[in-house]
C-alpha cells in the first residue's frame, strides 16, 4: 500500500487530535486527544519505518539497522503510559478540588 | 637666580590664597579682617614682584615650569610660567595699581553687608590671580586659562548688584561677547597646535621665523587674525566693543581695576606677546590698525555727548585702547605697552576719582546734576584734573609721552592713520574736560539734601587717588624721546630684548622711514596745541554749564545714542537670534521632539492594553495561539522558503 494513505491518516489523526484539545473542556476528553496526537506520530514513525525496509530488500536504499523506529515507538508508548498515570492523577486531584473536570475552571493563572 | 624661581610661584598664589580665605570664611571674617586679607595679598604679591622686576632688571630671564598640565604621547603642554620684561612690567602695573584699588575698595564698598563684602573681596582676589596667570603664562594655554578666568570674574564683579535686571543683563552681555572672541582666540590655539604641535611660545616664534618655518604666511595671517579676534572681544574694540560701557553697572573700583586698567588690555599684552606673528603678517598689522584707528575715533566721538560720568570714561577707555591697538599695528609694541602702562595709571586715576565724586554725591552718576565739586573735594579736584591733563596728551604729563609715540609711529607708517588719530586726540581732550569742568567748575546743580551731603572722601580713598596722581605725572618720564632727551627711553631699552626678533625682521624686510627730528617735534607741537585748544574751548564752554531740558539734535543725538550701535546688533543680531531660538523652543522642540518622545510612550501604552487581552487565563486559547505559532512556521518552511 501506498506511503501516502498512512501520512494522510496520521494527519487526520493528528489534526482530530488538535482539534480536539483546542475546542473540548472536558480534561478527560483532552486527555485522549493528546494520546491520539501521540498515535498519530507513532503511526507515521512505524509506516516510515516499514517503507525503508521495503527500500533496502528491493536494493533501493544503503542497508542499515530497519528496526530503530519500531523500537523508538515502544519508547513512546512507555512515556505515554508514564504520562497517563501523572495526567489522570492530576485529573482527580483537580476534580477533588474543584468539583469538576472542566478545564475552564482552571482560569486562575489569569490574575 | 634660583631665589627668583623659588618665590615666583607665590605672586599668583598669594591672591588665590586670599579668594579661599575671604571666600570661604565670608560669613565668619570682619570686614576689616577682609579689607587686610585682600589687600595684603595683593602687596605681598607686589612686593615679590617688584624683587622679580630687578631681577629681570639685571638680566635675568626665565621659564619656570613646574608640572605638566596636559601630558599626553603627541601633546605635552606644561604649566609653565614666562619671567621676562614684558611680563614683569604687567606683574608690577597688575599689583601695584591692584593694591591701591583693593585699599580704596575697603572704604568704597564698606556700606555693604559683611558677607557681600567679603564676597567682593573674593572675586577681586580671583580676578588678580586670573590675571597674573595670563601675564606669567609661558605659553598660550596658560594664557587661555587666565583669559577665561578674568572674563569670570570681570561676569561676576559686573553683575555684583546682581538683584537689580539691567546689571544682571550688562554682566552677560559682557560675557557673551567675550565668547565671541574666546572662541577665536581657541581657534588660533587649535591652528597652532594643528601646524606645530606645540603652543609654548618659545618654541612657536621660533618656528615662525625658521628659513623653513611649518607656517606659511597664509597660516601665520590666519592665526593672528583669529587671535585679534580674541583681542577685539577682552578689549573691546570694534565690533566686540558695547560691552565695556554697559560694563560700568558693577562697582566703580572694578572699574577702574578690570574695565581700564588691566583687563580690558589683556587682548594688548597678548598681540605684544605674540610680536613676531604678527610682524610676519602684514595683512593683519593693517586690520589691527585699521580697527583700533576707527575706535579710537567712534569712542571718542560717542564720549562727547554722554552725561553719565562712568560712561564717559567707559569710552575714553575704549578709545585710548583703540590707540594701543594703532600702536600695535604700526609696530610701535613699546609703545603700545607704554601706553597700556600710563592708561592704567591715569585711567584708574580718573575712575577712581569718579568713583570718589559718586561717592560724596550718594550714588548720582549723572553730571548734569554735578557742578561746583571744586570747593568741596579739594583733593579728588586736584588729583583729577592731574589724570585729565595726562589723558589730554599735556606734557609733561604721562600720557603726552605715550601717545605721541603711538602718534609719531603711526606716522612713519602712514600720514594719514596720524591725521585721525590726531582728531581723536583733540576730542579725547575735549570730552575729559567736559567732563572735569561739567564735575568741578560752575554752580552746583543737584538737590539739596546732595549738597548737604557733599564731603571729601575717608583717606582710604584719597591715598591711593593721591599716589596713582603722583604715577599718572611722573609715569611718562621712563619713556622720553630721544628728540626731546637723548637715551630717554629707558622703556624701550628695557623691554628691547621681547621686541628683538620682530625689529630684526622689520630691518630686514622693509625700509623704515624714520622720522627726522624737526617733523617729530612738529607733529608733537600739533598734537599738544590742538588738544590745549579743545581743551580751553571745553573749559570755558561748560563750566558755564546750565541744565537745560532741550533735547539734542542731529548729529548730537546721534552721537548721545552711542550711533544707535546697540540698537543696531540688537535688530541684526539679537533679535533673529532669539525669534530662531522661540522657533527652535516652539516647534522643534515642543511640537517634533516632545511629540515624537510623548509619541513613542503612547504608542507602547496604547498596544500594551490591546496586547494584554490575548491574557483571558484559559488554557485553550493559549493552546490554539500555540497552533497558529506551529502553522505558521508551518507554512513559512514550506511555502516561502
Amino acid at each position: 500500500m501506498d506511503i501516502k494513505w498512512y501520512i494522510e491518516l496520521a494527519v487526520a489523526l493528528f489534526s482530530i487530535g488538535v482539534i480536539g484539545v483546542l475546542i473540548r473542556r472536558n480534561a478527560i476528553i483532552i486527555f485522549i486527544c493528546v494520546e491520539l496526537m501521540l498515535n498519530a506520530a507513532n503511526l507515521l514513525l512505524v509506516a516510515f519505518s516499514k517503507m525503508h525496509a521495503t527500500a533496502i530488500a528491493a536494493g533501493k536504499a544503503a542497508p542499515t539497522v530497519v528496526a530503530d523506529a519500531q523500537i523508538f515507538v515502544f519508547f513512546i508508548m512507555v512515556v505515554a503510559a508514564a504520562e497517563v498515570a501523572v495526567g489522570l492523577a492530576i485529573i482527580v486531584m483537580m476534580y477533588r478540588n474543584v468539583h469538576s473536570v472542566d478545564v475552564n475552571f482552571l482560569n486562575r493563572l489569569k490574575n | 637666580m634660583n631665589n627668583v624661581l623659588q618665590i615666583v610661584w607665590l605672586i599668583p598664589v598669594l591672591p588665590l590664597i586670599g579668594f579661599l580665605i575671604n571666600g570661604l570664611g565670608r560669613k565668619q571674617l570682619s570686614k576689616t579682617l577682609t579689607g587686610i586679607i585682600g589687600s595684603g595679598v595683593i602687596l605681598g604679591a607686589f612686593l615679590v614682584s617688584l624683587y622679580v622686576f630687578f631681577n629681570v632688571k639685571s638680566g635675568n630671564t626665565h621659564v619656570a615650569h613646574y608640572f605638566n598640565f596636559i601630558n599626553t604621547e603627541s601633546l605635552n603642554i606644561g604649566f609653565d610660567f614666562q619671567i621676562d620684561q614684558l611680563s614683569s612690567i604687567f606683574l608690577l602695573i597688575i599689583t601695584g595699581v591692584g593694591f591701591l584699588i583693593h585699599v580704596y575698595s575697603t572704604s568704597y564698598m564698606h556700606e555693604e553687608d559683611s558677607k557681600d563684602f567679603a564676597k567682593y573681596f573674593a572675586y577681586l582676589n580671583l580676578f588678580v590671580f586670573s590675571m597674573l596667570l595670563l601675564v606669567m603664562g609661558a605659553n598660550y594655554v596658560i594664557m587661555f586659562i587666565g583669559w577665561e578666568g578674568v572674563g569670570l570674574c570681570s561676569y561676576l564683579l559686573i553683575g555684583f548688584w546682581f538683584k537689580n535686571t539691567n546689571y544682571n543683563n550688562a554682566a552677560k552681555k559682557a560675557f557673551v561677547m567675550n565668547r565671541i572672541g574666546d572662541l577665536g582666540f581657541l581657534l588660533a590655539i587649535f591652528w597652532i597646535l594643528n601646524k606645530l604641535g606645540t603652543v609654548d611660545y618659545h618654541s612657536v616664534f621660533s618656528a615662525a621665523t625658521e628659513a623653513k618655518s611649518k607656517l606659511t604666511a597664509a597660516d601665520i595671517t590666519g592665526i593672528t587674525l583669529l587671535l585679534f579676534v580674541g583681542a577685539t572681544g577682552k578689549s573691546a574694540q570694534i565690533p566686540l566693543y558695547t560691552w565695556l560701557p554697559d560694563a560700568m553697572a558693577g562697582p566703580t573700583p572694578v572699574s577702574a581695576l578690570i574695565h581700564a586698567a588691566t583687563m580690558v588690555t589683556a587682548g594688548i599684552y597678548m598681540i605684544a606677546r605674540s610680536n613676531i606673528l604678527y610682524t610676519m603678517a602684514p595683512a593683519t598689522q593693517t586690520v589691527v590698525a585699521v580697527v583700533g584707528l576707527a575706535t579710537a575715533v567712534l569712542a571718542a566721538t560717542i564720549a562727547l555727548k554722554q552725561n553719565d560720568i562712568k560712561k564717559v570714561l567707559a569710552y575714553s577707555t575704549v578709545s585710548q585702547l583703540g590707540y594701543m591697538f594703532l600702536g600695535l599695528g604700526v609696530g610701535a609694541y613699546t609703545g603700545a605697552v607704554f601706553h597700556v602702562m600710563t592708561h592704567a595709571f591715569f585711567k584708574a586715576l580718573l575712575f577712581l576719582g569718579a568713583g570718589s565724586v559718586i561717592h560724596a554725591m550718594g550714588g548720582e552718576q549723572d553730571m548734569r546734576n554735578m557742578g561746583g565739586l571744586k570747593k568741596y573735594m579739594s583733593t579728588t579736584h586736584i588729583t583729577f584734573l592731574l589724570g585729565c591733563l595726562a589723558i589730554a596728551g599735556m606734557p609733561p604729563f604721562s600720557g603726552f609721552f605715550s601717545k605721541d609715540e603711538i602718534l609719531a609711529a603711526a606716522f612713519e607708517k602712514n600720514p594719514v592713520y596720524w591725521a585721525i588719530g590726531w582728531l581723536g586726540a583733540l576730542m579725547t581732550a575735549f570730552y575729559m574736560f567736559r567732563l572735569y569742568a561739567m564735575t568741578f567748575l560752575g554752580q552746583f546743580r543737584g538737590t539739596h539734601e546732595q549738597e548737604h551731603h557733599l564731603h571729601e572722601s575717608p583717606a582710604a580713598i584719597t591715598v591711593p587717588l593721591i599716589i596713582l596722581a603722583l604715577l599718572a605725572v611722573v609715569g611718562g618720564w621712563i619713556g622720553i624721546p630721544d628728540v626731546i632727551m637723548q637715551g630717554g627711553h629707558r622703556l624701550e631699552a628695557f623691554l628691547e630684548p621681547v621686541f628683538k626678533s620682530s625689529n630684526d625682521y622689520v630691518r630686514a624686510h622693509e625700509s623704515i622711514n624714520v622720522l627726522n627730528h624737526t617733523k617729530e617735534l612738529g607733529l608733537m607741537a600739533a598734537s599738544v596745541i590742538g588738544a590745549l585748544f579743545s581743551l580751553l574751548y571745553a573749559w570755558n564752554k561748560f563750566s558755564k554749564y546750565q541744565k537745560t531740558d532741550a533735547e539734542e539734535t542731529g548729529l548730537g543725538k546721534v552721537l548721545a545714542n552711542k550711533w544707535y550701535v546697540d540698537e543696531l546688533y540688537d535688530k541684526i543680531i539679537v533679535k533673529p537670534l532669539q525669534s530662531l531660538a522661540s522657533f527652535f523652543n516652539n516647534v522643534i522642540e515642543k511640537k517634533l521632539i516632545d511629540g515624537f518622545v510623548n509619541g513613542v510612550g503612547r504608542a507602547v501604552n496604547y498596544s500594551s492594553r490591546q496586547v494584554r487581552l490575548l491574557q483571558s487565563g484559559h488554557v485553550g486559547n493559549y493552546v490554539l495561539m500555540m497552533v497558529i505559532g506551529i502553522l505558521i512556521l508551518f507554512i513559512v518552511q514550506l511555502f516561502l522558503k
